[in-house]
């Protein structure tokens, strides 16, 4: 098969403790070795790719990614959903369970598998259903879901309102060394809700979702985690009071993990201002202060990574009214752009940790063989151009929707080439 | 039926808005000419009885997704008062039974050539969305529990009609603040013209967030019914709660309803507002709605007053021309 060399990009690699100018040998979809080709032999190359001024990454993970198939076919495909993933430089994606019907039978782990090899595009990992429908009330066959390929368990869309069932889902999840990917509502706070509960959703006379909502669960689940040694990912983390309930968590050593959207470390409640639906997912837009602690705990790693909850929506619903439009933004196309502009700029974080929040620990968090350019890993490589500035365009989202509250932004970072097992999927303006 | 005084004066107007969707955007300059404007209506059509024919020619939807009939009334007799044409069009019996969406139904309703839409939803931003997607005028008549920009105007120009100037006028809103659009017109129009705002009722219906608008908030009505000079009776809206906010209606009424032994501890001229429909013995007692400082039939007719100020200023000619006498 054939030999790419990618040469001269700065490459960014945690995993190895590599942030240096370097090239990176790929031979049959194979990592030979991130080293200098000018001063060792690397025999016939068949394409060489210029990174000179990209930053050269392991392959991009997004661990919480909707694709809507089978069900929502108007909303996403596994097709559309893995091309946006290519064009945010996604090279892995984990698919959440709650379609229609959800994901809890080997049959519809094979179908999301058939589907994604059929689509050629990223790879698609998925995650299963913790309980039997997604219903919360029993456990879902998930030692078969794991022989299956489900790399990781989740109700996500609904929490497990049953603290016994959630429990046993740590416990029994503990056998097969599986996340469980914890969604974190209490839903009898939340009921009716359409946007944080505060000062602007009291003006705007809105249903508010508080902050106590998040929390609550959170504190539950962290105990229940601790008391069976389970593995407790918290989802979409969007307030401070959540950040700090894990932080505590981790330093008394419990097997806790967490991840934060781009959306929740850019915008605040205040966007609800002009009642646009884009601007409604859950949880919900917060403050400039639950912001504050999301970058904080990206920077000190209580938060381990960045994922994007891309979750699209046809047009038409999100058109209606702004309590019957659904929850839900586009997350995969503006990734990258977003942690660049929000985090690495700014010098929040540096690059090593960027590429570790959004590739390495999600990697080693879903158990999946990627997150690394070691030698004989496959060859999944992300091409960034940290200084290309570019106006976000909804309409050019290879993303089958469009609710991206971010349509004529400017932002700064983006993919420019996303290589899977050593063929280039996609090139910024090549499609 | 013409007008009996209409001095053709052209008026320099400062009103650039084709909508009226808040008062929370408003200036204070905006928010006076339109009770300015509301007066001028009154006096021109001898207290709102007399016909005009200043929009005539103009057609005017109602479109309301949301039961009503005092607004939606006083709404039309406003437009046909000012010789406008009105359509009511209601949520029930069109095509919105069948999944069509509202921007899709009011955008039908524009393609027929009206000129403005009176709107009424139990979403919040309902008509700001229907502001975004249309090119004529939209008048908000009520988002849920959001904001009821002409109630509000209706109430403080009830309060001006007796009070003068709402400076340092203090104004008690109690009851059903979380779920109330009454009070949150209510409460930005007062502010943006210097009156002292209290809200006033149970902690699980008045958060204390409010006072970081600068408002005061009480959870004692006795305690502040001496210090008040007019207090605005909000109705409990009990179909837009989740769960119940107070353990009985008996209980609500015992420790916020206005009674004859409260009034009796108010200042001597306490003006009395309840927009209605009023639950008689919930928010205020029969005795207390009928007494002489009750406002609660001047509001009604006020109303039409605001309502004919509206309609101009949105969807009246651009150089604009108003019945007799000048805004002050």
């Amino acid at each position: 098969m054939a030999t790419l060399l990618v040469r001269g990009g700065r490459v960014v690699d945690p995993s190895q403790g590599i942030d240096r100018i370097d090239d990176v040998l790929v031979r049959d979809g194979l990592v030979v070795a991130v080293g200098h080709s000018g001063t060792q032999p690397v025999g016939r190359v068949d394409e060489t790719i210029d990174a000179a001024g990209l930053v050269v990454t392991p392959g991009l993970v997004d661990m919480h990614v909707h694709l809507r198939e089978p069900g929502r076919e108007e909303d996403e495909t596994i097709e559309t959903g893995t091309r946006a993933a290519l064009a945010g430089g996604f090279t892995s994606v984990a698919c959440i369970p709650n379609t229609e019907p959800p994901i809890d039978t080997q049959a519809a782990v094979e179908f999301i598998h058939q589907k994604a090899a059929r689509a050629d595009t990223c790879n698609v990992f998925v995650v299963a259903c913790a309980s039997r429908g997604r219903e919360g009330k029993e456990l879902a066959e998930i030692g078969q879901l794991v022989e299956a390929g489900a790399v990781a368990f989740s109700d996500d869309g609904s929490p497990v309102h049953d603290a016994e069932l959630m429990r046993r889902i740590f416990e029994y999840c503990r056998m097969f060394d599986k996340p469980f990917l914890a969604h974190e509502e209490v839903l009898e706070l939340t009921a009716g809700g359409v946007m944080h509960e505060g000062l602007v959703s009291l003006v705007l006379g809105l249903n508010g979702m508080p902050a106590a909502g998040e929390e609550v669960m959170i504190g539950r689940d962290i105990a229940l985690a601790e008391v069976t040694d389970g593995r407790l990912h918290v989802m979409h983390v969007s307030t401070a009071g959540g950040v700090a309930l894990i932080r505590a968590a981790k330093a008394r050593g419990s097997r806790v993990t967490a991840e934060a959207c781009p959306h929740h470390f850019t915008l605040t409640d205040e966007s609800l201002r002009g009642f646009d639906a884009n601007f409604k997912m859950s949880p919900p837009l917060r403050t400039a202060a639950d912001i504050d602690a999301i970058i904080a705990g990206l920077m000190d790693g209580t938060i381990d990574c960045i994922a994007t909850d891309h979750a699209p929506h046809a047009r038409e619903k999100k058109m209606l009214e702004l309590d019957r439009a659904p929850f839900g933004i586009l997350g995969l196309e503006t990734a990258v752009g977003l942690a660049v502009t929000r985090l690495v700029e700014p010098g929040r974080i540096g690059w090593p940790r960027l590429v570790e929040a959004m590739s390495t620990l999600p990697a080693r968090i879903l158990g999946i063989n990627r997150g690394t350019l070691r030698p004989g890993a496959l060859a999944d490589i992300t091409l960034i151009d940290p200084a290309l500035t570019w106006r976000v365009d909804a309409a050019a989202f290879a993303s089958k929707s469009v609710n991206s509250p971010f349509h004529g932004w400017t932002l700064q970072g983006r993919a420019v080439a996303t290589i899977v097992a050593g063929r280039v999927k996609y090139r910024l303006g090549r499609g | 039926m013409a007008a009996a005084t209409f001095d053709q004066e052209t008026v320099p107007s400062p009103w650039t808005h084709r909508n009226l969707l808040d008062l929370e955007r408003l200036t204070p300059g905006e928010i006076r000419l339109l009770l300015d404007t509301a007066a001028l209506f009154k006096e021109a059509t001898a207290g709102c009885r007399r016909k005009l024919s200043v929009l005539a020619g103009t057609t005017v939807v109602t479109l309301f997704f949301e039961n009503s009939t005092r607004t939606r009334t006083s709404f039309s007799l406003a437009a046909r008062r000012l010789g406008a044409d009105v359509i009511d069009f209601s949520a029930s019996g069109s095509s919105l039974s069948k999944g069509e969406s509202f921007i899709d139904t009011a955008r039908n309703l524009e393609a027929m050539g009206i000129d403005a839409v009176v709107v009424r939803h139990a979403t919040p931003g309902t008509p700001h969305l229907l502001a975004q997607h249309l090119s004529v005028g939209v008048i908000n008549a009520g988002d849920g529990p959001h904001e009821h920009p002409t109630q509000g105007l209706l109430d403080i120009f009830s309060i001006r009609e007796r009070l003068g100037d709402l400076a340092g006028v203090t104004v008690g809103l109690v009851g059903d603040i979380a779920h109330s659009r009454t009070a949150r017109s209510n409460l930005w129009g007062l502010v943006k013209l210097g009156a002292k705002v209290i809200l006033c009722g149970p902690p699980t219906l008045v958060s204390e967030r409010w006072r970081e608008l600068g408002v005061e908030v009480s959870h004692d009505l006795d305690a502040i019914v001496p210090r008040c000079d007019v207090l605005n009776l909000l109705r409990i809206q009990f179909e837009r709660q989740n769960t119940r906010p107070f353990p009985s209606v008996r209980e609500y009424a015992h420790l916020y309803a206005m009674t004859r032994e409260r009034l009796k501890r108010a200042k001597k001229d306490l003006l009395i507002l309840a927009p209605g429909p009023i639950n008689r013995g919930v928010e205020v007692t029969a005795e207390v709605a009928d007494c002489p400082q009750s406002l609660i039939l001047d509001q009604v007719t006020n109303g039409l007053a605001v309502r004919m100020g509206v309609l101009w200023l949105t969807c009246g000619p651009r150089d604009a021309v108003f019945p007799a006498g000048e805004p002050s």
